[in-house]
């Protein structure tokens, strides 16, 4: 079918609509984090609640009716979730409206909002690939690739200026010059890589809901550079007096005591940059979150010394965000901002709350670099 | 007309053939022979392809065609109250399914035909629903299309304050003015002079006269009578521009069409369901389709331990009907007698069961359906339950077995479509011009939070400040948007709340 229809016309006004209802509640998915968790490769389901149209209706308060099978009085409804499978109050009865929205999408959403300019990769930037698809036209070809229509017209162009068409008997024969046919187009795709190394304090100060800050911020963080980037490789770094390799579900949960070392983490990244991410293929992101308390001064010197001997030359940007908890002191953020305040590689960032994440990433990401 | 192949006319001229034999009696049915992504599009827009744009057809849309990609659901049948009728078929389906839906659309269509709450419906429902979309359409490149829309979903949030019997109510319009002159004139019964203080004493002349007066307070009051149909008040009395006079009142005419069809969603599903599996059964289909028809029947009937499944209880209740009328299981004798075992061997070949039937399905709906004959043994038959929510441990669990709890539930869920009922009862209120709704509170509270939104809505096309009383954990509660913002106060019951019940005195 040609021609367009109807539904598509609805349909694009209801992804119109949801695309409008995300950006004007940006604010509030960024910092209520419910977005982590609905993630799926491609996807991401959001609940809004806001698209469906109110009406008169009963609550959900009272949870009774009638069904059909076995059991006695007082025993439970077969075919729920037994006990256990926790949280049934929480969800009971509630069927908010989810929209899959894709995370490119979502992107090009916080990207419009935040008004994030699109990064040019460094290094191997112009390699491009060519992924050619038929959309050309040429005037010599294999026969498998004729374009029979274009053809025609040609030759019924042809015809018609040299007088020869005669519209009583339309027959339009193509000559060796009106022979048409489709050719390939190259496609220019970008090559680049990025690695993104998210490291985090885990010392006994940053709480719960310091750690719950640092994942939302990386989980738009993510969002943007996957978009960005085709190929992306994320790292995670935890550490307290001592740095470790995590995976990601580790990198969130851990919680530890004890000290703050920071230039432990700074080392391992630096290590990890020259064994696996070397500078001439990979663009290098390395995000520091903290709550910005160091071991001594000494490791603070230790700390600008790696960055600017060794990570900052081989990073595209390097970013330090410092989250606010009742513990930290702040001094780092300090101690980072009096060296580097006129590099415009290291970028650092205050989050005071859920609040401040939206104009973090923007601090982050802002520099297009 | 239809695009059907040769074989599936073939087989849709036998269908009818016997469905005609049995006493069905139907509107000619058109099937259209359409892919998945047709039948999804078609399902979008309610069965009609040709209504109003609305991005709401489009979600509908995206919902259907993903869980049809993902597997979670198919539709197998679309069929549309019209005459004709028109019935969608999927391509995709075998021959063996493609015979049971054609049975089971032929149900739907004599139900359509000949059920009493279908009488009012229109039956150029295509023609008038491709108006309505030719209308709105114009509408949006007048006024334009976000305005439109945006009052199109207003109108969507308070499509369901309807009356679904005002179709069949006679309503005397000329009462106004009949009354309206002269003074109160206390009419006395004609009598003789001396029997004048008989026929008439001084009580009844009092009686009569409070009666008038009642009368004249009702005439006063703006609704004269609390008024179900909510959109019917707002298109006479909201101070609307003509365009969207006419948009809500298309609306309001779809949502009157669609009603039935909630009425008896019960009632139609089993009607189409006992058909397709008689005429199957008995007739189309060949020995080699056996397993595959009960494999797609049985998914039809398929019920879930906490859930009623409207085919099956439908089904399972005409069975049950036919079974009774045949053996003589009714009746004041037989309700009379509580003997479970006398009950159960009751025979006496009656033989009235087909004919019965017909007769149910042609005057019933959902509500009286089940009031009527959901019996103690077929709730035990059909091992029906009512459930409720453990408060300490939250999971639901079964409550009783009562076959009359069992029927009170139902009743209960199934009254106004599972709506809540609400009326105006004063247009007028404060007198200054405020509308005030009462919604008939019986045992369950509003989702507060979708109420004051839907408020806000009906705020915009009233356009002064709207209250509705209710009852909130047991407590009057009355809800108030005046355009700015939403308000919510404690109140007792009040004379007008009484009023829209039709218990209240009026004050004189």
């Amino acid at each position: 079918m040609s021609k367009v229809r109807r539904i598509d016309q609805d349909h694009t006004r209801f992804r119109k609509i949801v695309r409008g209802q995300i950006k004007q509640h940006l604010k509030q998915f960024i910092s209520s984090g419910e977005l982590i968790g609905k993630q799926g490769e491609k996807y991401v389901s959001i609940p809004m609640p806001q698209i469906a149209l109110p009406k008169f209706r009963f609550g959900d308060n009272q949870k009774n009716g009638v069904g059909q099978g076995e059991g006695a009085n007082g025993e439970p409804v077969p075919g729920q979730q037994g006990p256990g499978s926790g949280a049934a109050g929480e969800t009971e009865g509630k069927h908010t409206l989810e929209v899959d929205v894709s995370l490119a999408d979502l992107a090009k959403i916080l990207g419009e909002e935040l008004e994030l300019p699109n990064i040019e990769p460094r290094g191997r930037k112009n390699l491009r690939a060519s992924a050619g698809r038929f959309t050309g036209i040429s005037r010599s070809g294999p026969q498998s690739l004729r374009h029979f229509r274009r053809t025609f017209i040609e030759a019924l162009k042809r015809q018609i200026a040299s007088g020869t068409y005669d519209k009583d008997n339309p027959i339009i024969l193509p000559v060796r010059e009106d022979m048409r046919y489709r050719s390939e187009k190259p496609r220019e795709v970008p090559q680049a890589s990025a690695a993104i190394i998210y490291m985090m304090d885990v010392s006994g100060s940053m709480g719960r809901e310091q750690k719950e800050m640092v994942r939302i911020q990386a989980f738009w963080i993510d969002t943007w550079l996957r978009q960005q980037y085709q190929n992306i490789e994320v790292c995670y770094i935890v550490h307290d007096a001592a740095a470790h390799i995590v995976d990601q579900h580790t990198f969130f949960h851990l919680r530890e005591s004890g000290g703050t070392k920071i230039s432990s983490a700074y080392e391992l990244c630096q290590q990890q940059i020259r064994d696996k991410y070397p500078a001439g293929e990979w663009n290098v992101y390395p995000f520091h979150f903290s709550d910005g308390d160091n071991w001594s001064s000494r490791d603070t010197e230790r700390c600008i010394e790696l960055l600017k001997s060794s990570i900052l030359p081989d990073v595209n940007q390097f970013c330090y965000g410092q989250v606010k908890s009742s513990y930290g002191s702040g001094q780092f953020k300090k101690d980072l901002d009096a060296v580097f305040r006129s590099d415009p590689k290291v970028i650092t960032s205050d989050i005071l709350d859920r609040d401040g994440i939206l104009t973090s990433i923007k601090a982050f990401l802002g520099g297009g670099r | 007309m239809g695009n059907l192949t040769p074989e599936l006319s073939e087989l849709r001229d036998e269908t009818r053939e016997l469905a005609r034999s049995y006493g069905l009696d139907c509107y000619e049915v058109i099937f259209e022979l359409v892919d998945h992504d047709e039948l999804n599009m078609v399902a979008s827009y309610g069965g009609f392809p040709t209504r109003y744009p609305h991005w709401r057809f489009g979600m509908e849309y995206e919902q259907l065609s993903k869980s049809y990609a993902w597997g979670l659901s198919k539709i197998y049948e679309l069929v549309i109250n019209n005459d004709p009728c028109y019935a969608y078929l999927m391509r995709s389906n075998s021959v063996t399914e493609q015979k049971l839906v054609m049975a089971h659309v032929y149900g739907h269509c004599d139900f359509f035909k000949n059920n009493a709450w279908f009488s009012k419906t229109s039956r150029k429902m295509m023609d008038v629903l491709a108006n309505h979309g030719s209308h709105v359409r114009r509408y949006m490149d007048r006024y334009g299309a976000e305005q439109v829309e945006d009052f199109i979903d207003v109108v969507h949030s308070i499509d369901n304050l309807i009356d679904p019997y005002s179709p069949f109510i006679r309503r005397d319009d000329g009462a106004r003015a009949a009354t309206e002159d002269g003074p109160t004139v206390i009419k006395k019964i004609a009598a003789k002079d001396y029997m004048d203080r008989f026929i008439n004493p001084p009580s009844f002349l009092a009686s009569e006269k409070q009666r008038l007066l009642k009368e004249q307070a009702q005439q006063l009051r703006f609704p004269q009578r609390p008024a179900r149909d909510v959109l019917k008040f707002l298109l006479d009395n909201a101070p609307l521009q003509s365009w969207q006079q006419d948009i809500l009142a298309m609306l309001r005419e779809e949502a009157y069409y669609f009603a039935p069809q909630g009425m008896t969603k019960i009632m139609n599903e089993g009607w189409a369901v006992y058909w397709h599996s008689k005429l199957m059964t008995r007739h189309l289909c060949d020995a080699s389709e056996v397993v595959h028809y009960c494999d797609t029947h049985s998914g039809t009937l398929a019920s879930r331990p906490g859930q009623i499944n409207p085919y099956k209880m439908g089904v399972e209740l005409f069975r049950d009907i036919e079974e009774r009328w045949d053996h003589g299981r009714f009746g004041p004798e037989f309700q009379a007698c509580d003997d479970p075992e006398v009950r159960r061997k009751w025979s006496q070949k009656t033989m009235q069961g087909r004919q019965r039937i017909f007769e149910v399905r042609r005057i019933y709906n959902d509500v009286t359906f089940i009031d009527e004959f959901v019996t103690p043994e077929f709730a035990n038959a059909q091992k029906m339950f009512v459930y409720g929510t453990n408060s300490t441990t939250g999971q639901l669990e079964i409550v009783d077995r009562d076959y009359r709890k069992v029927k009170d539930q139902l009743l209960t869920a199934l009254t106004n479509f599972g709506n809540p009922i609400i009326r105006v009862v004063d247009g007028n209120f404060r007198n200054r011009g405020e509308l005030y709704l009462v919604h008939d509170w019986a045992g369950a509270d509003l989702q507060l939070e979708h109420a004051h939104l839907t408020l806000h809505n009906l705020q915009r096309l009233w356009g002064r400040p709207v209250h509705i009383e209710t009852k909130d954990g047991g407590k009057g509660r009355l809800l108030s948007h005046d355009g700015k913002e939403a308000t919510a106060t404690d109140i007792t019951p009040s004379s007008l709340g009484a009023l829209a019940l039709g218990q209240g005195t009026l004050p004189s």
